[in-house]
């Protein structure tokens, strides 16, 4: 148990009430357990180590595998505490935040949607920028088509798949082809990267946009093509500890883990540019 | 105690002679058709609570959404001409044929039904696309389907088809094949037989079939989404819209929902007068 | 038009040699399950046997297990009618057009179709109702709609299952007189319950059971004579034939039989008079003044059947109470009256 030494009937009642919780569900869980206790949340996660509890981490899709990865170097450093990572949409993660559901950290791939959050004073101090990523050009394994700049998109033949504006992605892509300069005729402009990513890979589209670590986690199947106007979209990941998490020193201790040095290696392994 | 009081109330009552009686449904069945009901109708309320309705008027009109409504209304026709033309040969082989397979045949084609519609794309995909199994003969033909309005058809037809093909063999087989067999010693042949007898005889399944079809059509999301791509004009239809309008504009995403909703209680308030036509009780 | 027809289909336990000669009208009688439709289904092509063989005035319409290669005409091509039970009307479409649906099947134009619809909705007394919809008809009228889309269709055979079992008893006696009518000279094979149909409309009757024919000839013999137990205890109809008088008729005895004559009999024209075992009552001293039918006879046997006891002199039955047996003391060789009201008594052309 969470708690430390509450008075006997305490407990049982406690037990009583958390039995119920849980029947009750995951939401009410977490709301009900720490009123019960009749405990502050520093209380409740000992005496100022991030030894114990669980640490519910929101973050952008696109950190799946390098968070997986880093939340597993977590546990083993913090024996006691568990890692819930919560990967969505960086947006619907915001409005899940908005609502009220129980996170502790928020990764979130733009600075847009984590302003949603800081904006009324959820986030327990200023977020921090932890990663980088770029749009790549990404093709068929083998680059059928021989592309190798934006440039090149703009040719009808290439069927090119994009994010539509309206997602960040999309955004993203805006920026870059106005710098470059290059209306792309795209035949699909997808709502998430993913689906333009699996355009690719499926053999649909002959060509894409998409992030850098994206083209490296399918790799094998496609290839990425670095194009000179990335850069002017460059996406920056802020990570930011909540205020209402009940686990803070865990939180602390996890941000300090993912903008420290085993994060950016881990973020490069991944393929994101480190700030 | 209260159960002696409380009997009388449960005989029915003898009813003229007109009346037939409805075999009595159980008190308790009530409160949980309510709670039913709630659940269906509570979430659209829900919706329609949310709708800007000061903006409601340009949300809807933006042209990106009466492009996806535009869209959707032809794409939906087309694919649910395609299930007619289709899903009638299908429903007649079941319903007025017998052969081995014919069992698992049937389950195999309402597999739609039951799949997640992103299966449903994934398997088109790998069929249609341009290196599925029947993408190089298409191509070999000039015929390019994928990111086109023909992969959106596609993709709807591949979910709605069961939907008619279901509806058209229960109804072929409610017909019976009396009168068939009756224009069949009158001269007819099988295919006059099909187009003045049959077809007459089932239409108010079939007009059922095609609207529910319809309805699929207008909703499908998964499949178009994985197999047909996203391009305002060509292949956005309406819930692929509300989708995306959802990343950046609540209110539009809301507004385009409800605009789905109405036109799809339309469509079924449409099956449920035509189920009623007095054809139907012609044939018994 | 003959046909000729050999079946065996092992599923239904069906096995029967049938045939129809050129303008006979064939009365099929026989239990529920005996067969007869199954016979119609063979005929008409709604069922395949798996061994037989059948033709129509020497055009095959289906062969199986013979010598030469299996053959097979589908329904619509044999140009056989076939009325069942039910009108069958087709719900969506008008009287008229119901009937007009042969001819524009066999490729009559529109106007053709209708010009033969009208004339033969005339033929049935159903021309006012060519513009109905087959809900809107009694089940009478929708019983004559269906003869005369039968007909138009212009069938070399016409076979009718059972025309007037869904009819209720007003409405039969018309529509057996319009069958009387259209039936005249005509190839037909009609399967009925009903041994006066037999009678009026068939030269000839095939009785099944259990799928066999078990009893054929013309009516009137099978009728007089019958062989098999089903002809005994569902005809047993007494039989008169004679001539026509004003009241009724004369038989070959010089008997006078007044009864109910058919419309259009006129005297002198060749009758016959038939009436039901149980509308026969019996005496042993004959009512003074009555204005009955009674005919003398001895007893020459005495059958349960049913609950009741069929008493037969000859070739007259009635059906009485086992009571009124032995109130009457009957026994083979007692002689007693056989009364029956004219009313009961039916008189029609032969």
């Amino acid at each position: 148990m969470a708690h430390s030494a509450p008075p006997r009937s305490a407990t049982k009642r406690t037990a009583r009430r958390r039995l119920l919780a849980v029947l009750l569900g995951g939401v009410l869980l977490a709301t009900t357990a720490c009123s019960a206790g009749g405990q502050g949340p520093q209380q409740a996660s000992g005496s100022g180590s991030p030894g114990s509890g669980e640490l519910n981490v929101f973050a952008a899709a696109s950190l799946n595998g390098v968070l997986t990865d880093l939340a597993a170097e977590f546990e083993d450093d913090h024996p006691g505490v568990t890692v819930r990572l919560n990967f969505a949409g960086s947006s619907d993660l915001a409005t899940q935040i908005l609502s009220g559901a129980p996170a502790d950290v928020f990764a979130s791939a733009n600075p847009e949607n984590m302003d949603k959050v800081t904006a009324p004073g959820l986030a327990a101090g200023d977020p921090v920028t932890f990663a980088t990523n770029e749009l790549q050009i990404v093709v068929p394994d083998g680059n059928p088509h021989g592309i190798t700049s934006l440039a090149d998109l703009a040719d009808q033949r290439i069927k090119t798949v994009i994010c539509a504006p309206q997602v960040p992605c999309g955004a993203a892509t805006q920026k870059v082809s106005q710098e470059a300069g290059v209306e792309i005729p795209a035949v699909s402009e997808e709502s998430s990267v993913t689906d333009v990513l699996g355009k690719v890979v499926s053999g649909e589209a002959d060509a894409g946009l998409v992030y850098v670590t994206d083209v490296k986690n399918a790799q094998g199947q496609v290839e990425g093509i670095d194009f000179a106007e990335a850069g002017a979209a460059v996406n920056d990941y802020p990570i930011a500890r909540l205020a209402e998490s009940t686990n803070p020193d865990a939180a602390e201790a996890f941000v300090a883990l993912v903008t420290g040095p085993d994060g950016r290696k881990a973020l490069a392994d991944y393929g994101f540019g480190t700030p | 105690m209260d159960t002696t009081t409380a009997a009388p109330d449960t005989v029915t009552t003898v009813p003229d002679a007109t009346t037939a009686v409805r075999a009595p449904v159980p008190y308790w069945i009530y409160p949980l058709a309510a709670a039913g009901a709630i659940f269906v109708l509570l979430p659209l309320a829900g919706m329609a609570a949310r709708v800007n309705w000061q903006e409601f008027p340009q949300l809807v009109t933006s042209e990106a959404s009466l492009a996806a409504l535009g869209l959707s209304l032809r794409t939906a026709t087309a694919s649910t001409a395609l299930c007619i033309v289709l899903g009638i040969p299908m429903a007649l082989v079941l319903a007025r044929s017998s052969f081995p397979g014919q069992q698992v045949l049937r389950s195999l084609v309402l597999l739609p039904l039951v799949l997640p519609p992103v299966v449903g794309g994934l398997a088109l995909l790998y069929t249609f696309g341009r290196r599925g199994l029947l993408g190089g003969t298409f191509e070999a033909f000039g015929l390019e389907i994928a990111f086109s309005t023909t992969a959106v058809v596609l993709a709807q037809t591949f979910v709605a088809l069961p939907f008619l093909v279901l509806s058209l063999e229960g109804a072929l087989r409610t017909a019976g094949t009396r009168y068939e067999a009756a224009a069949a010693t009158l001269g007819a042949g099988p295919s006059r037989v099909l187009r003045t007898v049959t077809l007459p005889l089932v239409l108010p399944g079939l007009v059922s079939g095609a609207v529910l079809s319809f309805a699929r059509c207008l909703g499908e999301f998964g499949a178009t989404l994985t197999f047909a791509g996203s391009l305002q004009g060509v292949t956005r239809t309406l819930p692929l819209e509300i989708y995306l309008q959802r990343e950046t504009d609540a209110d539009a995403a809301v507004a385009l929902s409800l605009v789905l909703v109405v036109v799809a209680v339309v469509v079924v308030t449409l099956v449920h007068r035509r189920s009623g036509l007095p054809l139907a009780a012609g044939i018994r | 038009m003959s046909l000729e027809l050999t079946a065996r289909l092992p599923s239904r336990g069906f096995e029967a040699d049938f045939g129809v000669a050129d303008g006979e009208t064939v009365a099929v009688l026989g239990p529920n399950g005996a067969g007869k439709s199954t016979l119609l289904g063979l005929i008409s092509g709604l069922l395949r046997p798996g061994w037989g063989r059948g033709q129509l005035d020497g055009t095959v319409l289906f062969s199986a297990g013979q010598q030469q290669p299996d053959r097979w005409v589908p329904a619509h091509a044999r140009g056989i009618g076939l009325m069942a039970q039910e009108p069958l009307l087709f719900p969506h479409l008008s009287v008229l057009a119901n009937v007009a649906y042969g001819p524009r099947s066999r490729g009559a134009s529109r106007a053709e179709a209708d010009k033969t619809a009208r004339h033969w909705l005339a033929e049935l007394d159903a021309s006012e109702l060519a513009g109905r919809r087959p809900a809107r008809l009694s089940g009478g009228q929708a019983q004559r709609v269906a003869v005369a889309r039968a007909l138009a269709a212009e069938p070399s055979l016409l076979l009718l299952d059972e025309p007037m079992s869904a009819l209720d008893i007003t409405a039969a006696p018309a529509l057996r007189r319009l069958l009387r009518r259209v039936l005249e000279g005509r190839s037909a094979v009609l399967v009925t319950h009903e041994p006066l149909d037999a009678l009026l409309l068939a030269d000839r009757v095939v009785v099944m059971e259990g799928g066999r024919i078990v009893e054929q000839g013309p009516v009137r013999e099978v009728f007089a004579r019958p062989r098999s137990s089903f002809a005994a205890g569902m005809t047993g109809l007494n039989l008169v034939t004679g001539t026509a008088t004003d009241t009724g008729l004369v038989d070959s005895d010089g008997v006078h039989w007044s009864g109910e004559a058919e419309a259009g009999l006129r005297p002198g024209d060749p009758a016959a008079a038939a009436f039901r075992p149980a509308s026969v009552a019996l005496f042993t001293d004959l009512p003074a003044g009555s204005p009955r039918n009674a005919v003398a006879a001895t007893v020459t046997d005495l059958v349960p059947h049913g609950g009741l006891v069929s008493v037969r002199a000859g070739w007259l039955a009635a059906e009485v109470t086992p009571a009124a047996v032995s109130d009457l003391s009957l026994a083979p060789g007692e002689r007693v009256h056989f009364v029956v009201k004219a009313a009961e008594v039916a008189i029609y052309r032969r």
